[in-house]
């Protein structure tokens, strides 16, 4: 019999500074993450407008990641701190529609935590997985 | 009934016109029914005596005629606020969006609008006429020639029942007296909503959100919505002036505009007052604030003109996303 596997598609905005050089430094060490995850290079976390999350989802995304520098090493010195106050509030207004708190995560990656990037893909990817397809914010409009 | 009467803010109003003071007045002007009151800039003592209207159904908010109006002229306009109208005033300047020296604030006592839409569920469409008769309304059919009587109380509107402060937060002169800030009961709606299952969340907000047609009256009523330039305008952004089509553009464009204001967001019920699809809009705004009191502490916008927004500020030891969410529903 045929399993018909259900791969989500993932998008990870990732800061330039810190979490695009650690994806970079995961793919030097030849570490594994799934193909699913689609990085999207932004110049500091705080450059994530929340209708850059939605839009994602919009355009099929099943889980949405926004990656930067840890609190207090941003390259710009405070963007993450703006980043956290904005995340933090749109997510539970996501959640507060009915729409899985899970699917949609901050995570803080150093340009040296290359291993930590790969597990926090590998991670996340799981969770989408468990969670399904998206349903309550997809456009099937934007649908193949 | 209100505190002060229509006859006596008329009489200041004249006053402030002959002095020279201010050279037109921002007020409400009755329409066709007496529940539809417009806002509208008075010239003359002539047109107040004829025009103007304070009572039961002056909801309107004139803060963000302001920006506008002062544009205009160098002289003065006075403006009439009610408590709630005046964090609002507070917030615009804030927000450096209008002259105050070209303004000429004058605070009116508020005991609460009615809502047009209970009193239709009570008598019906067909309204004729409504007169205030002390603490009861005497509402006036096409089905009959007695008026039906409904306690004010019983048709406050929702932002009225929940009341966050009769005191005026700024004026220059007051009418009819000043209030107190209120202990309101503003949130229990949201913590209700919260403590929903997530499914029934979702099934909520559908129901709610699924009526809209995207008409924008919240967006222009709103006093925080000053944008020249606004992502629903832009023909690019892909969520443009248009019905939405299907749940994700509702939601894309309630999420969106809640999110613009908030931390700026006064609470002062406009959008929910306007909203013609009866949408509680003021139920995303209040999240927002919320969640911002429970996160970043207490904060109320417009109370202070020159407060820091909180989502233009930040602490090092601010809530991380994923323990924010689910911290308050339960
Ligand atoms: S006023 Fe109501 S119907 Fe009009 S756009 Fe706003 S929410 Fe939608
Ligand atoms: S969003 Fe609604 S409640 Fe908030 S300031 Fe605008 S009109 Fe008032
Ligand atoms: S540069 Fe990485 S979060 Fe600002």
């Amino acid at each position: 019999m045929q399993v018909n596997e259900y791969k989500p598609l993932i998008v990870a905005f990732c800061c330039n500074w810190c979490s695009y050089a650690g994806a970079d430094l995961a793919g030097n060490n030849r570490l594994n993450y799934p193909a699913d995850v689609k990085i999207i290079r932004v110049p500091c976390s705080c450059r994530v407008n929340p209708a850059f999350v939605l839009r994602a989802y919009q355009r099929g995304a099943d889980g949405v990641l926004i990656c930067g520098c840890h609190p207090g090493d941003c390259h710009y010195t405070t963007g993450n701190y703006y980043t956290r106050r904005r995340m933090a509030l749109l997510f539970s207004m996501l959640s507060y529609l009915g729409i899985e708190k899970e699917r949609t995560r901050v995570e803080w990656i150093s340009a040296a935590e290359g291993a930590k990037f790969a597990a926090t893909m590998n991670e996340f990817v799981k969770t989408v997985t468990d969670l399904g397809k998206n349903r309550r914010l997809e456009d099937l409009r934007c649908k193949k | 009934m209100q505190k002060i009467s229509r006859f006596d803010i008329i009489n200041r109003l004249k006053d402030l016109l002959a002095d020279g003071n201010v050279d037109r007045v921002l007020g409400w002007k009755k329409g066709e029914f007496r529940y539809d009151v417009t806002p509208h800039v008075f010239t003359s003592a002539q047109e107040l005596e004829a025009d103007f209207v304070w009572g039961d159904f002056c909801g309107a908010n004139f803060s963000k005629y302001l920006i506008k109006e002062t544009a205009k002229s160098d002289k003065k306009v006075a403006v009439l606020l009610k408590p709630c109208d005046t964090y609002s005033f507070n917030q615009l300047l804030t927000e450096h969006r209008f002259d105050r020296e070209k303004v000429y604030a004058v605070g009116v006592a508020c005991d609460g609008m009615a809502d047009i839409f209970k009193i239709k569920k009570i008598t019906g469409d067909g309204i004729s006429d409504i007169k205030e008769n002390g603490e009861d309304l005497d509402v006036y059919t096409i089905y009959d020639e007695k008026p039906v009587k409904i306690k004010k109380t019983d048709v406050l509107s929702e932002r009225c029942l929940s009341c966050k402060s009769k005191k005026h937060a700024a004026y220059d002169e007051l009418l009819g007296g000043d209030g107190d800030v209120l202990d309101s009961n503003r949130f229990d709606e949201v913590a209700k909503i919260e403590a929903m299952t997530e499914e029934e969340r979702y099934a909520f907000w559908q129901g709610e959100l699924s009526r809209c047609i995207r008409c924008n009256a919240c967006r222009d009523v709103c006093p925080a919505c000053t944008c020249e330039k606004c992502v629903f305008d832009n023909p690019n952004s892909g969520m443009e002036n248009k019905s939405p089509a299907n749940e994700f553009e509702e939601k894309l464009f309630h999420i969106i505009r809640a999110f613009h204001v908030a931390g700026r967001c006064t609470d002062c019920g406009e959008c929910s007052r306007v909203c013609p699809q009866r949408i509680p809009l003021h139920l995303l705004n209040r999240k927002f604030i919320k969640d911002i009191n429970a996160f970043y502490g207490e904060y109320q916008a417009g109370e202070v003109v020159g407060s820091r927004a909180p989502l233009v500020d930040f602490d090092k030891e601010d809530v991380e996303p994923k323990n924010a969410v689910g911290k308050e529903d339960k």
